[in-house]
C-alpha cells in the first residue's frame, strides 16, 4: 500500500515473503484436501500468532502491538494474496475490535491478551439468515435472574468450528446487546458448514443458553459498538479482498505475457489488453478506497461508516470482476481444479457475501448520503 | 524556497493576505462560470483584471522559473497557494485565457525550448498576454496521429506550411499555434515529424469554427496555405517532433485527470438532493425510484473512488509533481465519472432535462443538457478512452505493442 510508514512497509515485505514461502495457496489446497473441519491449518495459525499479528489492533496494555487498522490491512492484504486461511480476521480484528470498543475492564483484561497471543479464538456471531441484516435480529437475550438467557440461531459464523468464545449479537429489551458466550456453554450446539471456499463456518444454535450479567459488553446497549465493529470488519475484509484480487490480476497478467496463440503472446491482442487496462484501473481505484477507510478508522474520522461501505463495495465489485476474468482469460486451464484460479473464484464470492455484499453497501451508502 | 513547515506557514499567510487584497469579492461564486467562459458581463472585465494581477505576481504559473516570469515556487508552496485560492473562492482565469498556454505549451517549451524561445514565449504566457492553440489532429489523422500529412518545406530563411488541421481548440481566437508538421516525407511516419510554433496573425492561415452537437463551437478547422513559420520557432530538433508532441500530450492528460485546484472546482450541488427534488422520496426518505437510487449510489461511489485516487497519487508523489503514467487511468476515470454524472442528471430531470433553450426550462436544466452533450468529447480528446487503454496496457502493464500502435 502507498504512503506507508517505514515500519509498515517493512512489515508488508515480511508478510508477503512469509505468506509466499510458508503459507502459499498450495498449503491452503492441502488443508482443503485433508478435509480439515476447522478450515485452517493449526501450524499456520500458530506461526501467525507467534509473529504477534493477532495483536496488531490490541492496545499495548493488553499485550498487543497497537499498530492500527492500516497496519492490519497491510497484513490481511498480503495473506489474501495467497488465500492463507486463519482466524486472524475473525479473532484479531473483529472480536478484538468489539472488546476494545465495548468491553468492560474485566472483559478486556480476560480476553484481549489471549486474543493477541492467539491462545483464544473469539468470533462474532451476528448473521441469522442468507443475507447480512445486523439491525434485524431474531435472537433474543431475556433477562433471567441477574443474567441473561439467549435463544436463537446464528448462521455462517466465521471460524465457528474453532472458536473458543462467541460474541453474540442479540435483541434485548434495551436494544441490541453483545454477549460473550463460551463455546462449551450448555445449550449451545454448532454445526459445521462445508462451503465452496473450504473455510471454517458453522451454524450456532442457542437453546436457552444462560450467561451472567458480566458477559454483556458495555454493561448495556451495544448497537453502536456492533456497528463500529462491523465497519472495521468490512474495511479489513476489503483489504483482504484487494490482496486476493491483486494476486488474481498478477496471475492473469503473467498469463497474458506468456501464453502464445496465433504465433504471438495473447497479451498483444487489443481485446485482451484493454480488459487488462480496465482491471488495472479498477484495482487502483479500489486501493484508494481501502486505504482511505483504514486510515479513517485510525484517525477516528467522522466518515468511517461511508468509507467502509465504499471500500467493501468497491473491493467486492473488483474481486467479482477480476475472479471471473481470471477464469475466462486463462481459458480451459482455468476450469481445472489442479490450477488455482477456481480457489480464488470460490473464495471471492464468500468474501463478497461476508458482512454485507455490494448491494447491501450501495444501499447503506445511499442512506448515509441522505437519499 | 520555503520547505520547512514554518516557512510554508509563513508563505501561506503571505498568499492569503495577497489574495485578500487583490481578489475582487464580487467574483466569489463565479469561478465555474468564468472558467467556462460564460460570463459576458462586468464579471468578465473584473475576472480579466484579476487575472492580470495574478499573472504579474507570477502566480498564474506558480512553479515556473521566476527568470521567465513564473512564480518560482516549490511544488509544496504551489499546493499551499492553490489551497488558499480555493479557500477564498478564487481561481486562475489565465488557465482559460491562455488557451493551451499554461497547461501544455508552456511546460513543453520550458523542457525543450532554446533560451531565446523561452525568453520570447514564456513571459507572455505567465502574464496571460497570449492565447495558444494546438494543431495536432487532421481529417485523416485522429487516433493515428503519426500519420499526419500537413507538411513544412524549407524555404531558406523560413518554413512554408501547407495542409489542414482539425479539432484545433480556440484556433479562431488564438495568437500562436503549436503545429505538428511533416518535414521528412520519406522517413518512417514517426521519424519525419517536427513541432513548429506558428504566429496565427498572417494571411496564409484560415480558421473555420466547427459547430458541435451541444451548439457551441470550441474547435476549428484550420487551413495552412503557404503559411510562414520562422526558422527559430521549431521546438526541439528537426524531425524530433513526435517526441516533443507526445510529451506535450502527457501534460494534456495530466490536465484532464479531474484535479480541480485553481480551476474553480469547489463543491457542486449534491446529485442526491437534485434527485430528491425531481423524483421524490418514500416514507423512509429513500429516493422513490429504487433502480435510479442504486445506480446513483454506484455513480457517487465511483466519483468518490476517483477523488480518493487523485489524492492518493498526489500523496505518493509527495509534492514531486512529475507527469505520471497514472494520468491515463485518472483521465479515463475522470471522463467516465463526468459522463455518468451528466447522463444521470438528465435522467433525473426527465422531460425537463431535454430542453434546448427558451421558456419552460430552468437555467440549471438547460445547462445540464449542454453539459451532457459537450461532455461526450471528454473520452475522445487528449487521446481517446481506447488510446489511454493502449497506453496503460503498454507503458504500465508492459504488454507487447499490438498492431494498432498507441
Amino acid at each position: 500500500m502507498a504512503a506507508l510508514t517505514e515500519e509498515q512497509a517493512l512489515l508488508q515485505e515480511q508478510a508477503r515473503a512469509w505468506a509466499r514461502d510458508e503459507a502459499p495457496v498450495a498449503r491452503f489446497r492441502e488443508m482443503r484436501d485433508s478435509g480439515n473441519p476447522l478450515g485452517f491449518d493449526k501450524a499456520t495459525w500458530g506461526s501467525i500468532a507467534e509473529m504477534g499479528w493477532a495483536g496488531t489492533m490490541v492496545p499495548e496494555t493488553f499485550g498487543g502491538a497497537e499498530m492500527g487498522a492500516l497496519t492490519f490491512g497491510v497484513l490481511l492484504e498480503e495473506l489474501g494474496r495467497q488465500l492463507t486461511a486463519s482466524p486472524l480476521l475473525a479473532s484479531g480484528l473483529v472480536a478484538a475490535s468489539a472488546l476494545e470498543l465495548g468491553g468492560t475492564d474485566a472483559q478486556k483484561e480476560q480476553w484481549l491478551p489471549q486474543i493477541a497471543e492467539g491462545a483464544a479464538i473469539v468470533t462474532l456471531a451476528v448473521d441469522e439468515g442468507p443475507r447480512h441484516a445486523p439491525t434485524q435480529l431474531a435472537t433474543r437475550a431475556e433477562a433471567k435472574g441477574s443474567g441473561f438467557r439467549i435463544t436463537g440461531d446464528k448462521s455462517h459464523v466465521l471460524e465457528g468450528m474453532a472458536a473458543d468464545v462467541f460474541l453474540v449479537a442479540a435483541a434485548t429489551d434495551d436494544g441490541t446487546g453483545l454477549f460473550l458466550v463460551p463455546a462449551d456453554a450448555p445449550g449451545l450446539t454448532r454445526t459445521r458448514l462445508a462451503t465452496t471456499d473450504s473455510r471454517g463456518y458453522a451454524n450456532i444454535a442457542f437453546a436457552g443458553v444462560e450467561v451472567a450479567a458480566d458477559a454483556q459488553l458495555t454493561g448495556g446497549p451495544g448497537a453502536d459498538v456492533l456497528e463500529a465493529t462491523l465497519d472495521r470488519a468490512r474495511a479489513g475484509l476489503a483489504a483482504e479482498m484487494l490482496g486476493t484480487a491483486s494476486q488474481a490480476f498478477d496471475m492473469t497478467l503473467d498469463y497474458l505475457k506468456n501464453r502464445v496463440q496465433f504465433g504471438q503472446v495473447i497479451g498483444s491482442f487489443q481485446a485482451l489488453g484493454h480488459r487488462a487496462a480496465a482491471l488495472y484501473t479498477e484495482m487502483e481505484m479500489t486501493r484508494s478506497c481501502v486505504e482511505a477507510a483504514l486510515q479513517a478508522i485510525d484517525a477516528g474520522a467522522d466518515d468511517v461508516p461511508r468509507l467502509c461501505s465504499l471500500a467493501k463495495a468497491k473491493a467486492g465489485d473488483f474481486l467479482h470482476h477480476m475472479s471471473n476474468e481470471l477464469i475466462q482469460i486463462h481459458g480451459g486451464i482455468g476450469m481445472t481444479d489442479e490450477f488455482d484460479a477456481g480457489l480464488y473464484l470460490k473464495r471471492a464470492r464468500a468474501l463478497e457475501a461476508t458482512f454485507g455484499n455490494q448491494a447491501f453497501h450501495r444501499d447503506r451508502y445511499a442512506t448515509l448520503s441522505g437519499f | 524556497m520555503a520547505e520547512t513547515p514554518d516557512a510554508l506557514e509563513a508563505f501561506r499567510a503571505k498568499a492569503r493576505t495577497w489574495i485578500a487584497e487583490h481578489f475582487p469579492p464580487s467574483l466569489t461564486g463565479r469561478a465555474a462560470a468564468v472558467m467556462a467562459g460564460e460570463t459576458l458581463d462586468a464579471a468578465e472585465t473584473e475576472a480579466l483584471a484579476w487575472g492580470r494581477r495574478l499573472g504579474e505576481q507570477g502566480w498564474a504559473t506558480p512553479t515556473w522559473p521566476a527568470e521567465y516570469g513564473g512564480g518560482g515556487l516549490s511544488q509544496l508552496e504551489a499546493q499551499v497557494l492553490n489551497q488558499e485560492l480555493d479557500a477564498a473562492g478564487a481561481f486562475n482565469p489565465l488557465i482559460r485565457t491562455t488557451g493551451m498556454g499554461i497547461t501544455m505549451v508552456g511546460p513543453t517549451i520550458l523542457e525543450y525550448g532554446t533560451e531565446a524561445q523561452k525568453k520570447r514565449h514564456i513571459p507572455r504566457i505567465c502574464r496571460g498576454e497570449v492565447f495558444w492553440s494546438l494543431g495536432y489532429s487532421e481529417p485523416n489523422a485522429g487516433s493515428d496521429l503519426a500519420s499526419l500529412a500537413t507538411r513544412a518545406e524549407d524555404a531558406g530563411d523560413h518554413w512554408v506550411v501547407n495542409g489542414q488541421k482539425t479539432w484545433t481548440s480556440g484556433a479562431d481566437v488564438s495568437d500562436w499555434c503549436g503545429v505538428l508538421v511533416r518535414t521528412d516525407p520519406d522517413a518512417p511516419k514517426r521519424d519525419g515529424i517536427s513541432f513548429l510554433m506558428i504566429d496565427m496573425d498572417q494571411p496564409g492561415i484560415e480558421t473555420r469554427p466547427i459547430r458541435l452537437i451541444g451548439g457551441a463551437s470550441p474547435f476549428c478547422e484550420t487551413f495552412f496555405n503557404d503559411a510562414r513559420a520562422e526558422k527559430d520557432e521549431m521546438l526541439g530538433e528537426l524531425n524530433a517532433g513526435w517526441t516533443v508532441g507526445k510529451r506535450l500530450l502527457q501534460h494534456e492528460r495530466a490536465s484532464q485527470t479531474g484535479a480541480t485546484s485553481g480551476m474553480g472546482g469547489g463543491p457542486r450541488r449534491s446529485l442526491g438532493e437534485v434527485a430528491k427534488r425531481y423524483v421524490g422520496t418514500d416514507d423512509a426518505g429513500r429516493l422513490a425510484d429504487a433502480d435510479l437510487r442504486g445506480r446513483l449510489a454506484d455513480h457517487l461511489m465511483e466519483a468518490k473512488a476517483h477523488g480518493l485516487t487523485l489524492a492518493r497519487i498526489a500523496a505518493e508523489a509527495r509534492g514531486n509533481a512529475k507527469v505520471s503514467a497514472a494520468a491515463s487511468i485518472l483521465k479515463n476515470a475522470a471522463s467516465r465519472v463526468a459522463q455518468q454524472r451528466a447522463e444521470l442528471t438528465l435522467e433525473i430531470m426527465g422531460h425537463q432535462g431535454l430542453g434546448w433553450e427558451g421558456e419552460g426550462f430552468e437555467r440549471e436544466e438547460l445547462v445540464a443538457v449542454r453539459t451532457w452533450l459537450s461532455g461526450k468529447a471528454m473520452s475522445i480528446y487528449g487521446g481517446s478512452f481506447e488510446i489511454q487503454n493502449n497506453i496503460i496496457a503498454k507503458n504500465i502493464l508492459g504488454l507487447p505493442e499490438n498492431t494498432q500502435r498507441g
